[in-house]
């Protein structure tokens, strides 16, 4: 759908800015209304897109999970019920599967994970104009209605993840053992240095993996459906192939952010268990 | 597309969330789970246990009848008993009863026979003598014969 005046470049820059609110090159407050006002922000701006649909998500997610176990009974379950136990069993059992010490909070962790990027993910199957293009109708010069393919979102849950990870490691084997684990294995106390390096990549690897194949996917998913939507504004013939792509991919889709759901859960589980073993 | 302090937000909404539903959503459901699983085992256990019970009754009954068959097997056969018995005792009864009154027959018969034989003698007597009468009316004097003709009644 792109108009005359947007180039398919711009159309594309468009659709992946986030609405940021930070300090303007002037000295005041407000939101970037471009790319370079928003890059020119640097680190103390947020995106206003991101946390307000996520928070929103999350929020309506928990919320109904409450109005289940408020009223949750051993009887026969309802609907609702039936449907959050279900959820609930699913992840009880891939925590039960995956993770062998005890830790109350793991489980909850891992249900919030994967409904809330669930959801998040979920955002995505909403055609890529709709929600630009009412923001524009309100006055708001970019929305991005998919938090998960701002990095923001996934490295901030990445990092907390990895934040609980090392809590745990030096909660369950004291801070000896936790720098113990980094430097003394695999080659012994004389091959310090090299044990410092492989077990520090293989610490860092575990969050950055987790955010960044997580955005990689849901970014690169997007991405295909903005280019299918420019087949929109390129005649007749384009525009009716487009639709069937579009159609097709979202399906296809249906398929990849409830995957890249699931795998941040378990990944989160394993690491998770990681944490809670003694030895190696 | 920059990293900006969108991570630290994300960051505490997450944490928040994760202890909102460790708090307040999974206790809950998980207790209405274990609660569901225990009340289910208990019924089965409790169908487990109706079925054995079902099993011991069918037992009990069987072995009940057993007793109830055996019991009047015995009693039949003690009827049966009884009865032969009953019918050897009226065949002896009948017996004596039929010896009793065989005897008695011939008794009677017998003296019937004598008191005939008596009759006859004493009718053939009289025949005699009137025969003898009307033979020797002419010819004797009954009283001179009298001694002839009882010395025949004695004969005869």
């Amino acid at each position: 759908m792109a108009s005359e005046v947007l180039t398919s470049a711009e159309y594309i820059r468009h659709h992946l800015q986030n609405l940021t609110y930070g300090r303007l090159p002037d000295g005041s407050m407000g939101i970037a209304h471009s790319a370079e006002q928003a890059k020119a922000m640097g680190f103390w701006a947020v995106n206003l897109d991101t946390l307000g649909v996520s928070i929103l998500l999350g929020v309506l997610v928990l919320f109904l999970f409450r109005l289940v176990a408020k009223s949750a009974t051993s009887a026969v379950p309802s609907g609702g019920q039936n449907f959050v136990e279900w959820i609930v069993e699913f992840v009880d059992n891939s925590v039960r599967g995956s993770f062998s010490g005890r830790n109350a909070l793991v489980a909850p962790l891992a249900l919030t994970i994967f409904a809330w990027i669930f959801l998040m993910n979920l955002m995505d199957l909403i055609p890529v104009d709709w929600v630009p293009h009412l923001a524009k109708a309100l006055g708001v010069p970019f929305f991005r209605v998919v938090p998960t393919t701002d990095p923001n979102a996934t490295f901030g849950m990445a990092l907390s993840v990895f934040a609980l990870v090392v809590y745990f490691s030096v909660k369950v084997k004291g801070v000896g053992g936790f720098v113990g684990e980094l430097t003394l294995q695999p080659f012994g106390k004389y091959g310090l240095p090299a044990n410092l390096f492989l077990e520090g990549v293989n610490l860092i690897a575990k969050p950055v993996s987790l955010a960044l194949r997580l955005f990689g996917n849901m970014y690169a998913g997007e991405m295909i459906f903005i280019l299918i939507a420019l087949m929109f504004g390129s005649g007749m013939g384009l525009a009716a192939f487009g639709g069937v792509l579009q159609w097709a991919w979202a399906v296809f889709h249906i398929l990849i952010i409830t995957l890249q759901a699931f795998i941040f859960m378990t990944l989160t589980i394993v690491y998770m268990d990681m944490a809670h073993q003694e030895h190696h | 597309m920059n990293i900006n302090a969108t991570l630290i937000g994300q960051s505490i909404t997450f944490f928040l969330f994760v202890w909102f539903c460790m708090k307040f959503v999974w206790p809950p459901i998980m207790q209405a789970l274990s609660e569901r699983k225990q009340q289910i085992a208990d019924g089965l256990a409790a169908g487990e246990r109706g079925k054995h019970e079902l099993e011991l009754a069918g037992k009990r009954a069987t072995s009940e009848l057993q007793q109830a068959r055996q019991k009047a097997g015995d009693i039949v056969a003690q009827a049966e008993k009884r009865a032969s018995q009953l019918i050897d005792e009226a065949k002896s009864a009948a017996k004596i009863e039929a010896d009793r009154v065989m005897s008695a027959a011939q008794a009677s018969v017998e003296q019937e026979v004598v008191r005939a034989r008596e009759a006859l003698r004493s009718q053939v007597a009289a025949l005699a003598v009137a025969g003898a009468e009307k033979i020797l009316r002419r010819e004797i004097d009954s009283k001179a014969h009298a001694a002839l003709l009882a010395d025949i009644q004695n004969e005869l």
